[in-house]
């Protein structure tokens, strides 16, 4: 137990980091913006926001020494969060560009199916399809904000926490031991968004991951409404 | 389903906001961050901030406009205005704003989207397009430098290449309609969403509710941009809203009140 997280966001050159640095100080962390693997080792999360394509991403990790720190910190079931592009990166590879991703979890990320329009950009619903604490207090159907053309496609369907439907459906919150996935930008969702981030951050005081450090009950809403 | 966007536009000069038909009799309403917070509290779904601040050297007083509001509201952020390099749009991005606005920059320099997109990812890249009536009625022009200047250039082709450039959302003002209230060109707006995948943005000329309804239901726009009539509270974004949802669009409903 710790009474603040001290949260590690991972900067890689992609665009806005104050917005997620400042809803996660809202609900409550102590946020560190690092852009190399000394940068994580006090923490005790791992946020990976970003957007935008996969290649120039993971080639920007890799010049910053961070893809091994990052595959480490996920294999060794500590809390971790990705965002949109941070979600993507986690699993196999990108058929928007080829690229490898980390691997982490099996799955490719995919092109959206029949999409009316593309980008994917604005509000939209996110349906519960599994209870899971990162969405505790959450109506179901809330609308989050998305930016994005490509969604993830996981080979457990076990993992897939919500869907978003664009055309065809696409998973919006994934989870898997102490590693949890969102397509939207909770920092950009107003007060759904924000209570997203909050159960993440109590989830890491609380140690209410599974396979998060220390870890051996189930996961339970720490602050259900 | 996707919902259909309200977006209030703020002008911003030298860190304030101002008001007035378009560049011509500013008057002082106040400070950007408060009057985004406003917007966001009423159910606004995103921002859009164009400034219109005519000294490159001051800049900075727009970026820290930019990153007070980033800090304290927490739906997206659209800066257009005087953003002419990746350069500036890295410095728009990193001070808070989600997406940057390109619209003269990009008329005089179409690789510009192309260079912002590769950087940034199209989703950043929002290439506003001002367009006029021709007076033949030989379709639109687009117009550049705050409408001021004719281009010879057709909108609608210049919203197709902008698109094959890298732009993830167009933002398409009638100069014709802007500050009119007359209702929005949806003529124009039908003839650019036909002919793109991306999101279309609504601009110029909003008067009331039924206006923003027509702007989707006949132009095909995916969000719609007001200023003054948000500005002067002649009307609130919730009952724009309540109309739209009321014609069958699917709109978000704001939480933030309950907050």
């Amino acid at each position: 137990m710790t009474d603040r997280a001290r949260v590690a966001v991972v900067d890689y050159g992609a665009g806005n980091l104050v917005s997620i640095r400042r809803a996660l100080e809202t609900v409550g962390a102590d946020v560190e913006i690092v852009a190399g693997s000394e940068g994580i080792a006090t923490a005790n999360a791992l946020v990976v926001p970003g957007v935008g394509a996969a290649a120039p991403a993971m080639a920007r990790l890799e010049g910053q020494g961070l893809v091994e720190p990052i595959r480490a910190w996920i294999e060794a079931g500590r809390p971790f969060l990705g965002i949109c592009l941070g979600l993507q990166l986690l699993y196999d590879g990108s058929d928007e560009d080829g690229a490898a991703t980390l691997g982490v979890l099996a799955g490719r990320t995919v092109a959206l199916e029949d999409p009316p329009t593309l980008p994917h950009i604005g509000w939209n619903q996110v349906e519960r399809r599994r209870d899971h604490p990162i969405l505790a207090g959450v109506p179901d159907g809330a609308d989050l904000y998305f930016v994005h053309s490509y969604a993830v496609a996981p080979a457990d369907p076990e993992t897939v926490i919500a869907e978003t439907t664009h055309g065809g459906p696409f998973p919006s919150v994934v989870a898997h031991r102490a590693t949890v996935g969102v397509q939207f930008h909770p920092e950009r969702s107003g007060v759904d968004g924000l209570r997203v981030l909050a159960n993440f951050v109590d989830l890491v005081v609380s140690d209410g991951l599974p396979a998060g450090r220390g870890a051996e009950q189930p996961a339970t809403a720490s602050r259900a409404s | 389903m996707l919902r259909r966007r309200v977006i209030p536009c703020l002008d911003v000069a030298d860190g304030r906001v101002v008001k007035g038909t378009r560049f011509v009799d500013l008057v002082d309403e106040g400070d950007p961050a408060e009057l985004a917070a406003r917007y966001a509290a009423e159910g606004a779904d995103e921002l859009v901030f164009l400034d219109i601040t005519a000294a490159p050297e001051r800049r900075a007083t727009l970026l820290d406009v930019v990153e007070r509001t980033a800090r304290n509201v927490f739906i997206p952020l659209t800066v257009g205005g005087g953003v002419r390099s990746v350069d500036e749009m890295r410095a728009v991005l990193r001070a808070g704003a989600d997406k940057v606005g390109l619209n003269t920059a990009a008329v005089a320099d179409p690789d510009l989207v192309a260079r912002c997109a590769a950087r940034f990812g199209r989703q950043a890249v929002v290439v506003s397009i001002d367009a006029r009536a021709r007076p033949d009625g030989g379709g639109w022009e687009v117009v550049v430098r705050g409408g001021r200047d004719g281009t010879g250039i057709d909108a609608v082709a210049w919203a197709v290449s902008a698109v094959e450039l890298g732009a993830g959302e167009l933002l398409v003002t009638s100069i014709d309609r802007d500050g009119t209230r007359s209702g929005f060109d949806t003529d124009l707006l039908r003839a650019i969403s036909d002919r793109v995948q991306v999101p279309v943005i609504a601009s110029g000329g909003a008067g009331g509710p039924a206006d923003f309804v027509a702007a989707i239901v006949d132009g095909g726009a995916d969000a719609v941009l007001a200023a003054s009539i948000f500005h002067r509270r002649i009307h609130a974004i919730g009952e724009v809203k309540a109309a739209m949802a009321a014609a069958g669009l699917p709109v978000r409903a704001s939480r933030e009140a309950a907050a």
